[in-house]
Protein backbone atom coordinates (compact mmCIF):
# COMPACT_ATOMS: atom_id res chain seq x y z
CA UNK A 1 0.00 0.00 0.00
CA UNK A 2 0.97 3.54 -0.74
CA UNK A 3 1.90 5.54 2.45
CA UNK A 4 2.04 8.65 0.48
CA UNK A 5 0.33 11.02 -2.31
CA UNK A 6 1.17 13.64 -4.24
CA UNK A 7 -0.27 17.07 -2.90
CA UNK A 8 0.47 21.04 -2.72
CA UNK A 9 2.51 22.00 0.68
CA UNK A 10 1.33 25.25 1.85
CA UNK A 11 2.70 27.91 3.42
CA UNK A 12 0.46 27.18 7.40
CA UNK A 13 1.35 23.55 7.11
CA UNK A 14 -1.55 22.35 5.97
CA UNK A 15 -1.78 20.07 2.60
CA UNK A 16 -3.79 20.46 -0.51
CA UNK A 17 -4.87 18.25 -3.18
CA UNK A 18 -6.56 20.43 -5.84
CA UNK A 19 -5.35 24.03 -6.84
CA UNK A 20 -7.99 26.58 -7.21
CA UNK A 21 -8.22 29.95 -7.89
CA UNK A 22 -11.57 30.57 -5.75
CA UNK A 23 -13.51 33.29 -6.96
CA UNK A 24 -15.95 34.36 -3.72
CA UNK A 25 -18.94 36.42 -4.01
CA UNK A 26 -19.62 37.81 -0.65
CA UNK A 27 -23.44 38.14 -0.95
CA UNK A 28 -25.87 36.04 -3.32
CA UNK A 29 -25.82 39.67 -5.49
CA UNK A 30 -22.38 39.01 -6.81
CA UNK A 31 -22.39 35.00 -7.55
CA UNK A 32 -23.28 35.38 -11.09
CA UNK A 33 -20.10 37.81 -11.78
CA UNK A 34 -18.26 35.37 -9.53
CA UNK A 35 -19.43 32.30 -11.34
CA UNK A 36 -18.67 33.95 -14.73
CA UNK A 37 -15.06 34.62 -13.89
CA UNK A 38 -14.26 31.50 -12.30
CA UNK A 39 -15.13 29.91 -15.51
CA UNK A 40 -13.26 31.52 -17.84
CA UNK A 41 -10.01 30.94 -15.67
CA UNK A 42 -8.34 27.29 -15.03
CA UNK A 43 -8.97 25.55 -12.17
CA UNK A 44 -11.34 28.47 -11.63
CA UNK A 45 -13.67 27.92 -8.96
CA UNK A 46 -16.81 30.13 -7.65
CA UNK A 47 -19.13 29.72 -4.54
CA UNK A 48 -22.04 30.69 -5.66
CA UNK A 49 -24.47 31.49 -2.64
CA UNK A 50 -27.90 32.75 -1.47
CA UNK A 51 -26.86 34.42 1.33
CA UNK A 52 -24.06 37.30 2.50
CA UNK A 53 -27.20 39.92 3.74
CA UNK A 54 -30.26 39.97 5.80
CA UNK A 55 -28.85 37.66 8.33
CA UNK A 56 -28.57 38.14 11.55
CA UNK A 57 -26.86 36.12 14.74
CA UNK A 58 -25.92 32.36 14.24
CA UNK A 59 -26.78 32.61 10.55
CA UNK A 60 -24.76 35.06 9.74
CA UNK A 61 -21.53 34.27 11.55
CA UNK A 62 -22.27 30.64 10.00
CA UNK A 63 -22.20 32.62 6.36
CA UNK A 64 -19.13 34.04 7.00
CA UNK A 65 -17.60 31.59 8.73
CA UNK A 66 -17.83 28.96 6.03
CA UNK A 67 -16.86 31.65 3.12
CA UNK A 68 -13.44 32.41 5.36
CA UNK A 69 -12.90 28.61 5.79
CA UNK A 70 -12.85 27.78 1.92
CA UNK A 71 -10.96 30.91 1.20
CA UNK A 72 -8.25 29.49 4.16
CA UNK A 73 -8.42 26.03 2.89
CA UNK A 74 -5.62 24.07 1.50
CA UNK A 75 -7.19 23.30 -1.49
CA UNK A 76 -7.60 27.02 -2.98
CA UNK A 77 -4.27 28.40 -4.24
CA UNK A 78 -5.07 32.13 -4.25
CA UNK A 79 -8.50 33.83 -3.49
CA UNK A 80 -10.38 36.52 -5.79
CA UNK A 81 -13.24 38.10 -3.55
CA UNK A 82 -16.15 39.81 -5.37
CA UNK A 83 -18.02 42.06 -3.41
CA UNK A 84 -21.48 44.60 -4.19
CA UNK A 85 -20.36 47.00 -1.49
CA UNK A 86 -23.50 47.45 0.39
CA UNK A 87 -23.70 44.07 1.84
CA UNK A 88 -22.94 42.71 5.28
CA UNK A 89 -20.26 40.17 5.24
CA UNK A 90 -17.10 42.20 4.89
CA UNK A 91 -15.23 41.22 1.71
CA UNK A 92 -11.72 42.50 3.61
CA UNK A 93 -12.33 39.62 6.28
CA UNK A 94 -12.59 36.88 3.87
CA UNK A 95 -9.39 38.34 2.20
CA UNK A 96 -7.69 38.38 5.57
CA UNK A 97 -8.58 34.60 5.44
CA UNK A 98 -6.92 33.67 2.83
CA UNK A 99 -3.82 35.96 3.54
CA UNK A 100 -3.75 34.40 7.21
CA UNK A 101 -3.05 31.18 5.37
CA UNK A 102 -0.32 32.46 2.85
CA UNK A 103 -2.50 32.95 -0.11
CA UNK A 104 -2.58 35.62 -2.41
CA UNK A 105 -6.11 37.16 -2.73
CA UNK A 106 -7.27 40.73 -3.86
CA UNK A 107 -11.20 42.29 -4.18
CA UNK A 108 -13.05 44.13 -6.16
CA UNK A 109 -16.52 45.64 -5.99
CA UNK A 110 -19.00 45.67 -8.30
CA UNK A 111 -20.09 48.86 -7.44
CA UNK A 112 -16.21 50.23 -7.31
CA UNK A 113 -15.89 48.54 -10.59
CA UNK A 114 -19.28 50.42 -12.06
CA UNK A 115 -21.56 47.40 -13.42
CA UNK A 116 -21.37 43.81 -13.95
CA UNK A 117 -19.58 44.37 -17.38
CA UNK A 118 -16.79 46.40 -15.86
CA UNK A 119 -16.24 43.85 -12.88
CA UNK A 120 -16.23 40.85 -14.64
CA UNK A 121 -13.40 42.15 -17.28
CA UNK A 122 -11.71 43.04 -14.62
CA UNK A 123 -11.80 39.75 -12.48
CA UNK A 124 -10.87 37.67 -15.01
CA UNK A 125 -8.01 39.60 -15.80
CA UNK A 126 -7.20 39.58 -11.91
CA UNK A 127 -8.21 35.91 -11.66
CA UNK A 128 -6.28 34.63 -14.67
CA UNK A 129 -2.85 36.21 -13.08
CA UNK A 130 -3.22 34.31 -9.84
CA UNK A 131 -4.23 31.18 -11.94
CA UNK A 132 -0.84 31.81 -14.30
CA UNK A 133 1.37 32.00 -10.84
CA UNK A 134 -0.42 29.65 -9.66
CA UNK A 135 0.83 26.69 -12.48
CA UNK A 136 4.64 27.33 -10.79
CA UNK A 137 3.41 25.37 -7.77
CA UNK A 138 4.56 21.76 -7.49
CA UNK A 139 2.62 18.71 -6.45
CA UNK A 140 4.98 17.05 -3.57
CA UNK A 141 4.98 13.72 -1.82
CA UNK A 142 2.94 14.24 1.06
CA UNK A 143 2.03 11.64 4.13
CA UNK A 144 -1.57 10.51 4.11
CA UNK A 145 -1.59 11.98 8.54
CA UNK A 146 -1.87 15.14 6.06
CA UNK A 147 -5.58 14.07 5.24
CA UNK A 148 -9.06 14.80 6.13
CA UNK A 149 -11.61 12.39 4.67
CA UNK A 150 -15.29 13.67 5.02
CA UNK A 151 -17.30 10.71 4.67
CA UNK A 152 -20.75 11.08 3.55
CA UNK A 153 -23.84 8.63 1.77
CA UNK A 154 -26.89 9.91 -0.35
CA UNK A 155 -29.70 8.50 -2.14
CA UNK A 156 -28.77 5.49 0.37
CA UNK A 157 -30.34 2.21 -0.46
CA UNK A 158 -30.05 -1.32 1.52
CA UNK A 159 -26.83 -1.92 -0.48
CA UNK A 160 -25.00 1.37 1.32
CA UNK A 161 -25.08 -0.37 5.25
CA UNK A 162 -24.28 -4.06 3.95
CA UNK A 163 -21.71 -3.03 1.52
CA UNK A 164 -20.10 0.51 0.26
CA UNK A 165 -20.34 2.15 4.25
CA UNK A 166 -18.86 0.01 5.72
CA UNK A 167 -16.44 -0.60 2.81
CA UNK A 168 -15.98 2.86 3.24
CA UNK A 169 -15.51 2.74 7.36
CA UNK A 170 -12.48 0.35 6.43
CA UNK A 171 -10.99 3.10 4.68
CA UNK A 172 -11.56 5.68 7.51
CA UNK A 173 -10.40 3.29 9.80
CA UNK A 174 -6.81 2.82 7.81
CA UNK A 175 -6.51 6.77 7.32
CA UNK A 176 -7.00 7.04 11.16
CA UNK A 177 -4.72 4.55 11.96
CA UNK A 178 -2.05 6.47 9.65
CA UNK A 179 -2.85 9.37 11.40
CA UNK A 180 -5.42 10.90 9.60
CA UNK A 181 -8.65 12.12 10.19
CA UNK A 182 -12.24 11.82 9.33
CA UNK A 183 -15.31 13.52 9.83
CA UNK A 184 -18.80 12.33 9.55
CA UNK A 185 -22.08 14.93 9.23
CA UNK A 186 -25.64 14.82 9.38
CA UNK A 187 -27.03 14.74 12.62
CA UNK A 188 -30.60 13.57 12.02
CA UNK A 189 -29.08 10.27 10.57
CA UNK A 190 -26.98 8.91 13.18
CA UNK A 191 -30.25 8.83 15.80
CA UNK A 192 -31.01 5.55 16.22
CA UNK A 193 -27.10 5.10 16.02
CA UNK A 194 -25.90 7.33 18.16
CA UNK A 195 -25.50 4.58 20.69
CA UNK A 196 -22.35 2.85 18.96
CA UNK A 197 -20.64 5.72 18.43
CA UNK A 198 -20.74 7.44 21.83
CA UNK A 199 -19.53 3.60 22.70
CA UNK A 200 -16.66 4.29 20.73
CA UNK A 201 -15.70 7.83 21.97
CA UNK A 202 -12.14 8.35 22.84
CA UNK A 203 -13.53 10.63 26.18
CA UNK A 204 -16.36 11.30 28.27
CA UNK A 205 -16.74 14.62 26.33
CA UNK A 206 -17.20 14.06 23.02
CA UNK A 207 -19.97 11.23 24.01
CA UNK A 208 -21.83 14.00 25.71
CA UNK A 209 -21.44 16.36 23.63
CA UNK A 210 -22.35 13.98 20.24
CA UNK A 211 -25.94 12.96 22.38
CA UNK A 212 -26.78 16.55 23.27
CA UNK A 213 -26.56 17.21 19.47
CA UNK A 214 -28.56 14.41 18.15
CA UNK A 215 -31.69 15.17 21.01
CA UNK A 216 -31.75 18.66 19.81
CA UNK A 217 -31.93 17.60 16.30
CA UNK A 218 -34.62 15.13 17.26
CA UNK A 219 -36.33 17.74 19.75
CA UNK A 220 -36.43 20.09 16.60
CA UNK A 221 -38.44 17.48 14.42
CA UNK A 222 -40.47 17.03 17.51
CA UNK A 223 -41.26 20.79 18.01
CA UNK A 224 -42.66 21.08 14.42
CA UNK A 225 -45.28 18.24 15.39
CA UNK A 226 -44.53 16.15 12.18
CA UNK A 227 -43.42 12.48 11.28
CA UNK A 228 -39.43 12.94 10.44
CA UNK A 229 -40.56 9.92 8.16
CA UNK A 230 -41.72 12.67 6.13
CA UNK A 231 -38.04 13.14 4.64
CA UNK A 232 -36.07 10.53 6.50
CA UNK A 233 -36.15 7.76 5.32
CA UNK A 234 -36.57 9.56 1.90
CA UNK A 235 -39.22 8.25 -0.31
CA UNK A 236 -36.45 7.16 -2.13
CA UNK A 237 -34.90 4.86 1.00
CA UNK A 238 -38.01 3.64 1.70
CA UNK A 239 -38.81 2.11 -1.81
CA UNK A 240 -35.31 0.62 -1.40
CA UNK A 241 -36.27 -0.97 1.75
CA UNK A 242 -35.34 0.87 3.85
CA UNK A 243 -37.74 1.09 6.88
CA UNK A 244 -37.10 3.54 9.21
CA UNK A 245 -34.94 6.30 10.21
CA UNK A 246 -33.11 4.35 12.73
CA UNK A 247 -32.28 1.22 10.29
CA UNK A 248 -31.18 3.85 7.82
CA UNK A 249 -28.94 5.25 10.61
CA UNK A 250 -27.05 1.88 11.30
CA UNK A 251 -25.96 1.59 8.07
CA UNK A 252 -25.30 5.10 7.62
CA UNK A 253 -22.57 5.35 10.86
CA UNK A 254 -20.61 2.43 9.30
CA UNK A 255 -18.93 5.11 6.99
CA UNK A 256 -17.49 6.80 10.24
CA UNK A 257 -15.11 3.14 10.51
CA UNK A 258 -15.66 0.42 12.65
CA UNK A 259 -12.54 1.22 15.61
CA UNK A 260 -11.76 4.79 14.30
CA UNK A 261 -12.43 6.40 18.23
CA UNK A 262 -14.69 9.27 18.33
CA UNK A 263 -12.49 12.20 19.41
CA UNK A 264 -14.74 15.42 18.52
CA UNK A 265 -18.18 17.00 17.89
CA UNK A 266 -17.64 20.21 16.27
CA UNK A 267 -20.71 22.98 14.73
CA UNK A 268 -21.40 23.34 11.09
CA UNK A 269 -18.29 24.30 9.38
CA UNK A 270 -15.62 24.74 12.29
CA UNK A 271 -12.45 23.39 11.66
CA UNK A 272 -11.47 19.80 12.17
CA UNK A 273 -9.04 20.06 14.42
CA UNK A 274 -8.09 16.66 15.94
CA UNK A 275 -7.04 13.11 14.79
CA UNK A 276 -9.17 10.25 14.43
CA UNK A 277 -13.29 10.40 14.20
CA UNK A 278 -15.24 14.03 14.41
CA UNK A 279 -18.74 14.48 14.27
CA UNK A 280 -20.06 17.71 12.53
CA UNK A 281 -23.67 19.15 13.13
CA UNK A 282 -24.74 19.43 9.66
CA UNK A 283 -27.99 18.62 7.65
CA UNK A 284 -28.60 15.56 6.28
CA UNK A 285 -29.36 17.61 3.00
CA UNK A 286 -26.31 16.15 1.01
CA UNK A 287 -25.08 19.79 -0.79
CA UNK A 288 -25.15 21.75 2.69
CA UNK A 289 -23.75 18.88 4.65
CA UNK A 290 -20.36 18.40 2.08
CA UNK A 291 -20.23 22.37 2.15
CA UNK A 292 -19.90 22.27 6.06
CA UNK A 293 -17.53 19.53 6.31
CA UNK A 294 -15.34 20.92 3.46
CA UNK A 295 -14.97 24.30 5.17
CA UNK A 296 -14.42 22.19 8.34
CA UNK A 297 -11.08 21.57 6.31
CA UNK A 298 -11.69 18.17 4.35
CA UNK A 299 -9.84 17.97 1.65
CA UNK A 300 -11.55 15.24 -0.26
CA UNK A 301 -15.22 13.63 0.49
CA UNK A 302 -16.03 9.96 0.25
CA UNK A 303 -19.81 10.16 -0.79
CA UNK A 304 -21.38 6.85 -1.22
CA UNK A 305 -24.81 5.99 -2.92
CA UNK A 306 -27.29 3.22 -3.60
CA UNK A 307 -29.77 4.63 -5.54
CA UNK A 308 -26.76 7.11 -7.40
CA UNK A 309 -26.52 10.84 -7.13
CA UNK A 310 -24.98 13.70 -9.22
CA UNK A 311 -23.78 16.26 -6.91
CA UNK A 312 -20.01 17.36 -6.19
CA UNK A 313 -18.16 20.48 -4.22
CA UNK A 314 -16.52 23.59 -5.91
CA UNK A 315 -12.71 23.15 -4.32
CA UNK A 316 -13.17 19.74 -2.53
CA UNK A 317 -13.00 16.06 -5.29
CA UNK A 318 -15.70 13.99 -4.11
CA UNK A 319 -15.38 10.51 -5.12
CA UNK A 320 -18.97 8.63 -5.62
CA UNK A 321 -19.18 4.96 -4.70
CA UNK A 322 -22.13 2.18 -4.96
CA UNK A 323 -22.76 -1.03 -3.73
CA UNK A 324 -26.06 -1.21 -6.03
CA UNK A 325 -25.03 -3.37 -9.32
CA UNK A 326 -27.84 -1.89 -11.32
CA UNK A 327 -26.63 1.87 -10.36
CA UNK A 328 -23.26 0.97 -11.21
CA UNK A 329 -24.62 0.60 -14.47
CA UNK A 330 -27.42 2.62 -15.13
CA UNK A 331 -25.77 5.70 -13.72
CA UNK A 332 -21.73 5.18 -14.49
CA UNK A 333 -20.91 8.84 -15.48
CA UNK A 334 -21.30 9.91 -12.00
CA UNK A 335 -19.41 6.74 -10.27
CA UNK A 336 -16.03 6.20 -9.68
CA UNK A 337 -15.80 3.12 -7.65
CA UNK A 338 -18.58 -0.13 -8.10
CA UNK A 339 -18.26 -2.08 -4.55
CA UNK A 340 -21.45 -4.40 -5.75
CA UNK A 341 -18.31 -7.46 -5.50
CA UNK A 342 -19.60 -7.23 -1.82
CA UNK A 343 -23.01 -8.21 -1.93
CA UNK A 344 -22.32 -11.07 -4.23
CA UNK A 345 -19.29 -12.57 -3.06
CA UNK A 346 -17.17 -11.37 -5.72
CA UNK A 347 -14.97 -9.19 -3.54
CA UNK A 348 -14.27 -8.70 0.38
CA UNK A 349 -14.58 -5.81 2.40
CA UNK A 350 -11.25 -5.62 2.84
CA UNK A 351 -10.46 -6.05 -0.59
CA UNK A 352 -13.32 -2.95 -1.55
CA UNK A 353 -11.31 -0.88 0.85
CA UNK A 354 -7.96 -1.79 -0.61
CA UNK A 355 -9.10 -0.41 -3.68
CA UNK A 356 -10.83 2.81 -2.54
CA UNK A 357 -8.07 3.62 -0.76
CA UNK A 358 -6.27 3.27 -3.70
CA UNK A 359 -8.45 5.42 -5.63
CA UNK A 360 -8.55 7.96 -2.29
CA UNK A 361 -4.63 8.01 -2.77
CA UNK A 362 -4.94 8.24 -6.81
CA UNK A 363 -7.33 11.54 -6.40
CA UNK A 364 -5.41 13.21 -3.68
CA UNK A 365 -2.48 12.60 -6.21
CA UNK A 366 -4.58 14.95 -9.21
CA UNK A 367 -6.78 12.41 -10.88
CA UNK A 368 -10.24 13.71 -11.62
CA UNK A 369 -13.21 12.15 -10.32
CA UNK A 370 -16.55 11.40 -11.78
CA UNK A 371 -18.44 14.97 -10.28
CA UNK A 372 -15.31 17.22 -11.46
CA UNK A 373 -15.11 15.38 -15.07
CA UNK A 374 -18.94 16.41 -14.93
CA UNK A 375 -18.76 20.05 -13.39
CA UNK A 376 -20.52 19.16 -10.57
CA UNK A 377 -19.71 22.08 -8.15
CA UNK A 378 -23.12 22.36 -5.93
CA UNK A 379 -22.49 24.52 -2.58
CA UNK A 380 -25.52 25.55 -0.12
CA UNK A 381 -24.63 27.30 3.07
CA UNK A 382 -26.50 25.74 5.89
CA UNK A 383 -29.18 28.28 7.17
CA UNK A 384 -31.13 27.77 10.52
CA UNK A 385 -33.21 31.15 10.58
CA UNK A 386 -35.58 33.60 8.98
CA UNK A 387 -34.25 36.17 6.75
CA UNK A 388 -34.77 39.64 7.33
CA UNK B 1 -24.45 -15.96 -3.07
CA UNK B 2 -26.95 -16.13 -0.55
CA UNK B 3 -30.30 -14.70 -1.20
CA UNK B 4 -30.52 -13.07 2.11
CA UNK B 5 -28.54 -12.20 4.77
CA UNK B 6 -28.44 -11.28 8.59
CA UNK B 7 -25.40 -8.83 9.37
CA UNK B 8 -25.90 -10.14 13.33
CA UNK B 9 -26.76 -13.20 15.39
CA UNK B 10 -29.42 -11.13 17.22
CA UNK B 11 -30.88 -9.92 14.26
CA UNK B 12 -34.50 -10.88 13.89
CA UNK B 13 -34.92 -9.45 10.33
CA UNK B 14 -32.84 -10.42 7.30
CA UNK B 15 -32.08 -8.52 3.67
CA UNK B 16 -33.22 -9.99 0.15
CA UNK B 17 -30.33 -9.75 -1.92
CA UNK B 18 -32.85 -10.74 -4.93
CA UNK B 19 -36.22 -10.50 -5.23
CA UNK B 20 -37.92 -13.50 -3.15
CA UNK B 21 -40.88 -15.68 -3.80
CA UNK B 22 -43.40 -17.24 -1.51
CA UNK B 23 -42.81 -20.96 -0.47
CA UNK B 24 -38.88 -20.74 -0.87
CA UNK B 25 -37.17 -22.13 1.27
CA UNK B 26 -34.17 -20.15 2.53
CA UNK B 27 -30.92 -21.43 4.87
CA UNK B 28 -30.05 -17.87 6.50
CA UNK B 29 -27.85 -18.04 9.47
CA UNK B 30 -28.71 -21.30 10.55
CA UNK B 31 -32.63 -21.11 10.15
CA UNK B 32 -34.70 -22.72 7.89
CA UNK B 33 -37.30 -20.09 6.31
CA UNK B 34 -40.32 -20.63 4.42
CA UNK B 35 -40.88 -17.15 2.34
CA UNK B 36 -44.97 -16.18 3.48
CA UNK B 37 -44.78 -12.89 1.05
CA UNK B 38 -43.23 -11.69 -1.84
CA UNK B 39 -40.35 -9.79 -0.59
CA UNK B 40 -38.46 -7.05 -3.08
CA UNK B 41 -35.15 -7.21 -3.71
CA UNK B 42 -33.43 -5.51 -0.35
CA UNK B 43 -36.60 -5.31 1.57
CA UNK B 44 -36.35 -7.11 5.44
CA UNK B 45 -37.91 -10.78 5.75
CA UNK B 46 -38.84 -12.17 9.48
CA UNK B 47 -36.23 -14.96 10.88
CA UNK B 48 -38.21 -15.29 13.71
CA UNK B 49 -42.38 -14.59 15.00
CA UNK B 50 -42.11 -10.97 16.20
CA UNK B 51 -44.84 -9.80 18.09
CA UNK B 52 -46.55 -6.74 18.17
CA UNK B 53 -44.61 -4.34 20.43
CA UNK B 54 -40.98 -6.06 20.04
CA UNK B 55 -38.30 -4.32 18.83
CA UNK B 56 -36.81 -5.09 15.44
CA UNK B 57 -33.10 -6.08 15.18
CA UNK B 58 -30.81 -5.35 12.66
CA UNK B 59 -26.92 -4.95 12.56
CA UNK B 60 -27.62 -6.56 16.32
CA UNK B 61 -29.69 -2.92 16.91
CA UNK B 62 -33.14 -2.04 17.31
CA UNK B 63 -34.56 -0.32 14.56
CA UNK B 64 -38.05 0.01 15.30
CA UNK B 65 -41.16 -1.35 16.88
CA UNK B 66 -43.30 -4.28 15.54
CA UNK B 67 -47.04 -2.47 14.89
CA UNK B 68 -48.43 -5.91 13.93
CA UNK B 69 -47.49 -9.60 14.87
CA UNK B 70 -44.98 -11.01 12.21
CA UNK B 71 -44.87 -14.25 11.39
CA UNK B 72 -41.36 -15.95 9.91
CA UNK B 73 -41.11 -15.71 6.63
CA UNK B 74 -43.17 -12.35 5.97
CA UNK B 75 -42.29 -9.13 4.72
CA UNK B 76 -41.30 -6.43 7.20
CA UNK B 77 -41.54 -2.70 5.94
CA UNK B 78 -43.35 0.22 6.73
CA UNK B 79 -46.85 -1.51 7.01
CA UNK B 80 -45.85 -3.65 9.66
CA UNK B 81 -42.74 -1.39 11.88
CA UNK B 82 -42.86 2.11 13.57
CA UNK B 83 -39.84 4.64 13.83
CA UNK B 84 -39.42 5.22 17.66
CA UNK B 85 -37.28 8.30 16.63
CA UNK B 86 -38.44 11.93 16.23
CA UNK B 87 -41.88 11.12 15.77
CA UNK B 88 -43.40 14.47 16.19
CA UNK B 89 -46.93 13.31 15.04
CA UNK B 90 -47.46 11.48 18.31
CA UNK B 91 -47.67 14.21 20.75
CA UNK B 92 -45.42 14.76 23.55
Amino acid sequence: MAADFLGYKRPDGRIGVRNHVLVVPTVICAAVVAERIANAVPNGAALPHLAGCGQLGPDRRVTHETLAAYCGHPNVGAVLVVALGCEQVIAQHLADAARKAGKAAHVIAIQGEGGTLRTTERGIEIARQMAAELESQRRESCDLSSLILCVKCGGSDYTSGLAANPALGRVADRLVDAGGAAVLGEIAEIMGAEHLLAARAAAPEPAAQLLRVVSRVEAEAIALGLDIRGTQPSPGNIRGGLTTIEEKSLGATHKGGEHTPLTDVVGYSAPVTKRGLTVMDTPGLDVEAVTGMVGGGAQVVVFTTGLGTPTGNPIAPVIKITGNAQTGQSMADNLDLDVSGILDGRETLDGAADRLLAEVIEVCSGKATATERLGHREFAIHRRNPTF
Amino acid sequence: MNAAIAISDQDNVATALEALEPGRVLDIAGSRIVVGAPIPRGHKIALRSIRAGEAVIKYGSPIGTASADIAPGMHVHTHNVESTRGRGDLGR
